[in-house]
């Protein structure tokens, strides 16, 4: 889907596409948060809850259609398209891992009993 | 402005001046990077949720039990179909959002119209839901026990249900203790409007009824929130419990730890104001539209624009909902 500024074809079609698409994604996630398949619950992969896993890809999933179908990223040059999409994800991704790894080094302090908290 | 520049022999290379690598007029380019600093800010919020939450990984309050009111369904469980349908309204005004911007494209000026009306609309009902699920958070629903180490204890019956505060006080009529206002004793001391019963209420109460458990914050193994046996709950209840905590606000939380509503009125209400400025800026060009500003200027690429923001906003309540909801 190209976008090219010099003729407006409708994209009307590939928008009610994109919103059909959104919201089976979204159901799926709420009757996943719903049920919690055990099996989800009880396995972990890299240290969280494969059903935490699954919601944090499908939200991803969401993200990209709606920046490249809504927002329209997929008609954008490279340059400007790399400029927004890389910086953010390199930066959030850097933030997660710092922020979540320290999170649970005060958790594991916690937990050591040096300090009681539950009192 | 073509006056004022120099010519400089090198026009057309290159580096020579004129050239738009990013072929976007100035306006799009610069939304898009305010929403790429937009979208920082935001991550660094739910990335400092994150932190504390994994601070506290195993007490933290499940979603599903603070977030389970429907309009018009009093007492009916209802975990998350409310925040779902919000997901929907928002998701589907963005629908609308972009169709008006294809028909910008188009030069229907009708179109436009109807579709931004929608979109306003749609905005403007998330807005008023946001506001409603803030009403039923801060007031909270059965109330609970605050320790001196500020850890909640819910109550619940054998069936581990809970029990709401009224449930469970036995009231002293002859209760001496009030509020204290600044037009009694010293003028300028006051004090915050007492709760609703004393910790004595309570655990008078508790002690009577034998079916009565408290409920921790410590979750299980399986993500559910421990039971202590009857002796402990007495225990618990009778050394350590100072407060009664009804509803939740910036200091008290009767859902669990303050920082999960610090988190919640934070994130929630800065993307609740984005929606608000986001339906404010709509608004504005909504009439534009309707005046034919962008009929004259022969394109509509400010409602692209706006849309850009507009869409920016749907897409930062994804990653909301997701953290808050369901993970």
């Amino acid at each position: 889907m190209g976008h090219d500024t010099a003729h407006h074809e409708s994209n009307t079609k590939r928008i009610w596409y994109v919103f059909v698409l959104l919201s089976v994604v979204t159901i799926v996630e709420v009757i996943l948060g719903i049920i919690k398949p055990a099996f989800l619950i009880e396995t972990t992969v890299i240290s969280m809850k494969l059903l935490n896993w699954i919601f944090i890809i499908l939200t991803i999933y969401k993200a990209y259609y709606i920046t490249w179908a809504f927002m329209h990223m997929e008609g954008e040059t490279k340059g400007l398209r790399r400029s927004v999409v890389w910086t953010a994800v390199f930066l959030i991704s850097y933030l997660i891992f710092i922020l979540l790894t320290e999170g649970d080094y005060i958790y594991e302090v916690f937990k050591a009993g040096h300090k009681s908290w539950d009192f | 402005m073509e006056t004022t520049v120099t010519n400089t022999g090198t026009e057309g290379k290159t580096w020579g001046g004129g050239n738009k690598p990013l072929k976007v007029s100035y306006g799009k380019m610069m939304m898009w990077f305010f929403i790429l600093s937009d979208a920082l800010t935001f991550s660094g919020f739910l990335a400092a949720y994150g932190f504390s939450r994994f601070k506290f990984i195993d007490s933290w309050p499940i979603a599903d039990e603070v977030f389970n009111h429907f309009p018009f369904l009093h007492g009916v469980d209802a975990p998350m179909y409310y925040v779902a349908l919000m997901t929907f309204i928002l998701i589907f005004s963005s629908v609308t959002m972009v169709l008006a911007v294809d028909a910008g494209h188009q030069m229907k000026q009708k179109k436009v119209i109807l579709y931004m009306f929608l979109t306003i609309i749609g905005g403007a009902v998330f807005v008023g839901s946001q506001a409603w699920e803030w009403k039923n958070f801060i007031k909270g629903e059965y109330g609970a026990v605050e320790t001196k180490g500020g850890q909640i204890l819910q109550f619940v019956d054998k069936e581990g249900h809970r029990v709401a505060l009224h449930d469970i006080a036995i009231v002293n009529a002859n209760k001496d203790r009030e509020q204290h206002q600044s037009k009694n004793g010293i003028w300028y001391e006051s004090e915050k409007e007492l709760p609703t019963y004393t910790i004595q209420e309570i655990r008078d109460g508790f002690a009577k009824k034998s079916d009565l458990l408290i409920r921790t914050q410590i979750l299980t193994e399986k993500g559910e929130k421990t039971i202590l046996s009857r002796e402990e709950s007495l225990k618990r209840l009778n050394t350590d419990a100072i407060g009664i905590v009804e509803g939740a606000n910036l200091i008290h939380n009767e859902y669990g730890t303050p920082l999960f509503a610090n988190f919640f009125f934070f994130i929630t209400g800065f993307h609740g104001f984005h929606v608000l400025s986001g339906v404010v800026i709509n608004i504005i060009i909504f009439f534009n539209v309707i005046l034919g500003t962008y009929e004259r200027r022969k394109n509509y690429e400010m409602v692209e624009k706006v849309g850009l923001y507009w869409h920016f906003v749907d897409l930062v309540w994804v990653f909301v909902f997701t953290f808050f909801y369901l993970v």
